[in-house]
Formats: C-alpha cells, structure tokens, sequence
C-alpha cells in the first residue's frame, strides 16, 4: 500500500502460506479465503456460509485457527497461514490427524473436512488435556451435514490420544 | 457473499487514525477484527465507504492490570483476554464471558472493544461492561472522553460514540474481595447468540448479606439492561430460598423482553427467571460449602 493520505482500493500483501512466501497486488476487498482459491489456486479451502457461521474456510493464521471468509486478505499482510494443503508432506503422506480422519470415517463428503482438520490441529499445537465434551465444544463452530459429528469426534479423539495421550475421563463424573 | 466495495486505510498511529475517522466521519467504519463488520458487509446490512484498519496502530494493544482496573485495548482480541490470568484474577466476570463468546475460531480474532462498539444486544460483552459499570475510551481529533457503560449503549447496534471517535479502550474495575461471578445463558446452540443471558456478580459480607450485587441481562431488548429492581430485591438480604423467589419475580416484572422467530416475549421473561433462579442457587451452593470448610 503506497499511502495512508489516499487510501486504497488495492494493496500489496507479502504473506507465507504453506511454507512459501507470496506477493501479490489484491483488490482490498477480497477475503483471505478468496485470496488463497482463486489468486493462490489452493481450493482446498472451502467457502459454505461464507459469513462465519459454517468453519468449512478454517485456516491457521500464524498458529490459530480463523475463518478466512471473514478477513480480508489484506489484513493477512505479514502473516503465515497454513491451509489444508499444507499438512501432508511433500510426498503426499498424510499429517497423522488427516490420516485418523481416512481410518475413522471422519468424513463422507468432505466439504466441512478441512475446516475440522484444521481447528482439530490446532487442539493438538495448544497442547492442553480434554474430555470428549470438551472436544464437542472446540469443534461446535464447524457444522457437516453428513456424518452426525460421531466418526469426527473419533477421528479426532484418536489422533489426539496419539500425539497427547488419553482425553480425561469424564463418564463417572457426577455432572 | 463478496464484500463490498470500499477504500482501504491502515495507519499507523493513533493520531493518524483518529485524524482519518475524524475526516471521514460517517462514511468510514473502524476495522479491528471485523468479526461483527465483515459478516453485516458480506450481507450488505452496511455497506461503508471506507475501512480504517487498526490492526497496526500503535498503543492499542495493552491487556494490563493498573492503578484498579483491568485495561483491554482495541486490539485485544477475545483470545487473548480468554489466555490472560491476569484477567481470570482481576475481572473474573469478563474471563466468564470468553466461553460463551461464538467460537475460538471468531475469538482469535474478535476484539472485545470491537463488540462493545458494535453494540449488539444479544451479545456478552455489553452486560459485562454494564454489570462492572466499566468505562469507555474514546478519542477524537477533539481530545479524549471517557465514557461510563451504563451512557454508552444508546439502543440496537447504536451506541454514544460519535462519528469521529474511536473506541480504544476500555477499563474495568478491578474485582472486590470475595465477589462471586457467573455468566450463563440459553441459545438454541453453543456459540450463537443468546436468546437469553445474564452476566451476574455478587459479594457477600461476613454474615452471609449480600452487600454488592451486579445483574446484567442481554438479549432481552434493544441493549444489554441492568436488572435494577432484582438487585433491590436481593441487596441486603440473605441468599434464602425466599430471596431468590422474590428476586425472580422482580425480573420478570421489570424486563419487556422483545419477540422474535427464536423466542417470544414470555418464554425470555421465564427464562430470565430460570437463569437468574439458578445462577443465584449455585451462588447459594458455593458460599454453603465455603463457610462449611471454614466450620
């Protein structure tokens, strides 16, 4: 952005995504998840509601998770982001939570996948001890149509109890 | 939904900020972390000229605790307050209110003044700015003014902040000794705004009296609304059974709640009473155990 005095109707952004550094000169009013489909060609990111209601444009923005729908991709200036592409490894072998989605049926027609991915990694980045309500709550800003949230609980569940160690129990708690 | 069309602005100081809303007055909107702006842009329920993006502006970014209160800039994002033990500490009622604000994903980049600015009635942060009679700054090209909650919430997504002021900050009392806070409400899912809440904080004197209580109701008009006539009825009292029965019928008899296609008029006044009814038992529940520990 050449000056504040005038404002502007297009700027420059310098971001990393996925590792790579990107500049680019976008129209201000393009949202990040826009941004990252259409000038980045990275169409895993996926557009549902696109006002903040379904999670399927979840992306990591330096580290935690947003919904790119709802940012500007201008204001990603300066930022890493990380999409669902960037989790596999170069060979195309899966992330260990991608991996437990393919081994409990996480998904059927993998709309809201990558949002659920993504804010589920970021469960596992944080680090902190759940319960399987407590996983109930972290991903209730991510909706799907499909699979009725059990075998997305388990996909998570599993790959977290593989990097962290066993959610808390809470089924003999008294409320 | 695209959003659309508009000139970008992203200073870098204050001066420079408060200078260019001060210009662009009516037509601009301050973008901080455009959780609210940005879904009512992509509906085109506004459509603003301009954008005045904060997200670099300098100084906007204190989350301290100084001189008795709990200072949150403009750029202080919901997450940030939610990871602050400061905050759970010295304004336990504002950390209650994390939890129920949408999703951690909005809360990594929602900004608690940008909701109060936003001013809507179903939202948190409103009731817990009037529950702990927070105070509001706002600068302008004109010098500062400090604006107390219970002044600043004007009606539905309207509040008292002029055209060319911004809200950068906002202080809340630090809390007193022995307060008890709770935020509780019912919405028809986890994360989307309530159809009724309540922000309540209470203290209780060495023989058990309530002599402080805070009750702040949202979603049950066109703003948040301080429950005045049910902290008569329980200022000074015992937390009885009684107390709480007459502090329930207090509320209903003053709030006027609105209907809409969620809930009617009457179903948030009983609600309410449910909300209050039970925030104020578990209140009841915790001093019986603390003062049994202490036997």
């Amino acid at each position: 952005m050449s000056t504040n005095e005038i404002g502007s109707v297009s700027a420059a952004v310098s971001l990393t995504v996925n590792g790579t550094k990107v500049e680019r000169e976008v129209a201000v009013r393009t949202s990040l998840a826009d941004f990252l489909r259409e000038d980045l060609r990275l169409t895993g990111t996926h557009l549902g509601c696109e006002h903040g209601v379904c999670g399927a444009c979840t992306v990591l923005l330096d580290g935690a998770a947003v919904r790119s729908c709802l940012m500007l991709a201008v204001q990603a200036d300066g930022t890493v982001v990380t999409t669902i592409e960037g989790l596999a490894a170069p060979d195309g072998t899966l992330s260990p939570l991608q991996q437990s989605f393919m081994d409990h049926h996480g998904f059927q027609c993998a709309f809201c996948a990558p949002g659920f991915i993504l804010t589920a990694q970021t469960l596992i980045d944080r680090g902190q001890s759940l319960s399987r309500d407590d996983l109930r709550s972290e991903i209730s800003g991510n909706l799907c149509r499909c699979t009725g949230y059990a075998s997305i609980l388990d996909s998570i569940e599993a790959a977290i109890t593989d990097a962290l160690g066993p959610l808390i129990d809470t089924s003999g708690a008294s409320k | 939904m695209k959003f659309p069309g508009f000139v970008y602005h992203r200073p870098t100081s204050l001066d420079e900020a408060v200078e260019l809303i001060g210009r662009l007055g009516g037509d601009a909107k301050v973008l901080a972390g455009g959780q609210s702006l940005l879904p009512v842009m992509a509906l085109r329920l506004g459509q603003p000229e301009h954008l005045v993006d904060i997200s670099r502006v300098s100084g906007l970014d204190v989350l301290a605790h100084d001189d008795g209160v709990v200072r949150v800039g403009a750029r202080v994002t919901h997450a940030q307050v939610e990871d602050a033990p400061m905050v759970r500490r010295y304004a336990p009622l504002l950390a209650d209110a994390m939890p129920w604000i949408a999703h951690r994903t909005v809360r990594n980049r929602g900004t608690v003044c940008g909701s109060l600015a936003h001013g809507d009635p179903a939202a948190e942060l409103p009731a817990i700015a009037l529950a702990l009679d927070a105070s509001l700054v706002a600068r302008s090209v004109r010098g500062e003014r400090i604006i107390a909650a219970r002044d600043f919430f004007e009606g539905f997504l309207t509040t008292s902040l002029a055209p060319d002021e911004l809200l950068c900050e906002v202080r809340f009392p630090v809390v007193a000794p022995g307060t008890v806070t709770l935020v509780s409400e019912v919405s028809r899912r986890h994360g989307d705004y309530a159809m009724v809440g309540l922000a309540a904080s209470l203290r209780l004197d060495g023989a058990g009296s309530i002599d402080d209580v805070a009750l702040a109701l949202f979603a049950v008009g066109s703003t948040a609304v301080r429950a005045t006539k049910a902290e008569d009825a329980l200022r000074g009292r015992t937390l009885t059974p009684d107390t709480i029965a007459t502090a329930v019928a207090a509320l209903r008899e003053e709030l006027d709640p609105p209907g809409d296609n969620h809930a009617s008029p009457a179903y948030r006044r009983h609600v309410a009473g449910v909300v209050l009814a039970r925030t104020l038992q578990g209140f009841a529940a915790d001093a019986a155990a603390i003062s049994g520990d202490a036997a």
